[in-house]
């Protein structure tokens, strides 16, 4: 079975946002970055499917030089190569479709049976990616999966798909599919030493975004904007329980007006 | 050029969802309040019976597609039902709800339209010709004015960022049923079988007033004091990660960065420290209640009102006066 991940490195959790040149730019200087958290489920999922189905598993990572990193890291969890597809000396816009759009040449290349996306990044938060691709591959896309059994020795899928207010959505579908796990899915593992030896020496490939991006942006940012300052709140202690919460709900009607 | 706008109404369990309304309140808007060109879609069989409760929110026409392969959603079905109604009759605009099923399909109808995506806005507007449209990021802590560059332009509209509005009570609707010639051989993914949840709940996503527990519920059966509160007041109950990892909720029910984005009236924090992957799923509710023991847990710094006491202390408390507002 061939199997491809696709992973995004992105700003840490933590990062503060600051905005430079007039609104027009993020000011990233202060960036630390890390392997986008939804997407490590993706690559532990790309891992157990090839301890049973064998066959061959490939991450795929669209960023600057920093974009290695994150493929190191799914390699040495055990993945077996990456690709990563440059986007220094790419001028034009990166929105999801242009992202979608290299992605999807890689993936008309590696023809993969299965490829894992992570259900949404933490840094853009569209999860347009995954199912561009499978859009791209026509190729069915299952978001939002808790529960994955293969069937059919590899040929077809039996997965759950959770909605919302407990509604679950039962699919069938055959490969090639690609499939956005949520964290029920697995426990992703941390990669062993070992591991992280092996990956120095697996192999990266490196395509450039420029040649792969065919078509002009679809989406164009104009500015960005921090929310305004929250006004700091009232905080009631130190009474008793029963007069803070009367008087909140008190203010919740006269005041916020909520309920 | 004169826009012409077609919103995807969702139908779940037979029932109208509200976002139908919100997603035409706010194309409405963009139209400068002309409802001409204002149209709407529904799916699955018996799926008229609400044609005109979206005549009554200025939908002047609403495409019916009343066949059976479109009862549960199930994405490619879908996609191809709307993209024979775009390209059939020239839309420009298509709008959805930015819940899990619209965004399920909506970046997949961009692409087979060649039209550019615009995911989880909280408002859009014309500039021009042009449509822009604010998106949060980086977890709400920032956000972006985006413009679309293409011909089409494929909107999903958060839930809850604005009300609906009766444009005229006794509208009535104006139908059109279309029929579907579906490519079966591109159907290589199939519903089987849905599970129904409770359902007496809204969706997280969608819920008014949301009532959430953390860590400190302690167990399962504890969350039973928060599923009163929030029945006292048709909310629904969300949960933080601490509390779905130590197994006291649902994966479901997490409200937060790998969990859902959820944008309620009214959100309380119960027992919930505040870190900042939880903020991110909850920081843009309107007003923000906390109830927690440790005075210095990061919540209060976001909360509208705080409350230093013991949960299970102030819950009770809590239902029984929201019971009395509701009386």
């Amino acid at each position: 079975m061939k199997i491809l991940v696709l992973a995004k490195h992105v700003p840490d959790t933590e990062t503060v946002i600051k905005i430079s040149g007039g609104g027009k730019t993020i000011d990233e200087s202060d960036f630390k970055y890390m392997v986008n958290p939804c997407d490590e489920y993706a690559m532990e999922e790309a891992i157990r499917t090839q301890d049973k189905h064998k066959g061959e598993s490939v991450v795929v990572s669209v960023g600057p030089a920093r974009a290695q990193e994150t493929i190191r890291k799914a390699l040495a969890m055990g993945l077996d190569r990456g690709v990563w597809i440059n986007t220094e000396g790419y001028s034009g816009g990166l929105d999801s479709y242009s992202v979608a759009l290299a992605i999807s040449k890689v993936v008309a290349e590696e023809k993969p049976d299965v490829i894992f996306a992570g259900l949404n990044t933490i840094d853009e938060g569209a999860g347009n990616v995954g199912p561009m691709v499978a859009e791209f591959a026509g190729m069915p896309s299952l978001v939002n999966i808790s529960k994955l059994e293969w069937q059919n020795e590899g040929k077809s899928v039996r997965a759950e798909r959770d909605v919302e207010s407990g509604i679950v959505e039962i699919y069938e579908a055959k490969t090639p599919l690609l499939i956005a796990p949520h964290q029920n899915l697995n426990d992703p593992r941390f990669p062993s030493l070992p591991g992280i030896m092996k990956a120095k020496k697996k192999p990266i490939a490196e395509k450039k975004a420029a040649d792969l991006i065919t078509d002009k942006p679809k989406v164009e940012v104009r500015t960005y904007k921090l929310p305004p300052e929250k006004a700091p709140g009232k905080i009631f202690k130190g009474k008793p329980v029963e007069e803070m919460v009367t008087e909140v709900v008190k203010l919740l009607r006269s005041e916020a007006k909520v309920i | 050029m004169t826009h012409k706008v077609l919103v995807y109404a969702e139908v779940r369990n037979g029932k109208l969802k509200s976002t139908a309304g919100e997603t035409l309140a706010e194309a409405r808007k963009m139209l400068a309040g002309k409802s001409e060109n204002l149209h709407a879609v529904l799916l699955g069989e018996g799926c008229e019976q609400h044609a005109k409760t979206l005549a009554t929110f200025g939908a002047s026409k609403i495409y019916v597609v009343d066949t059976p392969d479109t009862n549960t959603y199930q994405g490619e079905p879908t996609i191809q039902a709307l993209t024979q109604i775009i390209q059939k009759n020239g839309y420009t605009v298509v709008v959805g709800p930015a819940s899990p099923t619209g965004r399920d399909f909506f970046p997949r109808l961009s692409i087979r339209n060649k039209g550019a995506m615009l995911t989880d806005v909280v408002g859009f507007s014309l500039d021009g010709d042009s449509v822009v449209s604010d998106i949060p990021m980086y977890l709400g802590k920032c956000a972006k004015q985006a413009v679309s560059a293409a011909s089409i332009t494929f909107v999903t509209l958060r839930p809850n960022v604005r009300p609906s509005e009766i444009v005229d009570a006794n509208a009535q609707a104006n139908v059109e049923k279309f029929s579907v010639e579906f490519d079966r051989a591109k159907i290589t993914s199939k519903v089987v079988e849905v599970r129904k949840g409770a359902g007496e709940r809204p969706d997280l996503t969608e819920a008014n007033i949301i009532i959430s527990g953390g860590r400190a519920i302690a167990s399962k059966d504890n969350f039973k004091i928060l599923f009163e509160c929030a029945d006292a007041v048709h909310g629904s109950v969300g949960a933080s990660r601490a509390a779905v990892d130590s197994g006291y909720a649902p994966y479901e029910m997490q409200v937060g960065q790998t969990g859902k984005t959820v944008n309620p009236g009214l959100y309380v924090a119960c027992g919930i420290s505040g870190s900042i992957q939880h903020l991110s799923g909850m920081r843009t509710s309107k007003c923000i209640v906390a109830i927690n023991t440790d005075v210095d847990a990061p919540i209060f710094q976001k909360a509208d009102f705080g409350i230093v006491a013991d949960l299970f202390q102030a819950v009770p408390i809590l239902t029984r006066e929201f019971k009395k507002l509701m009386e």
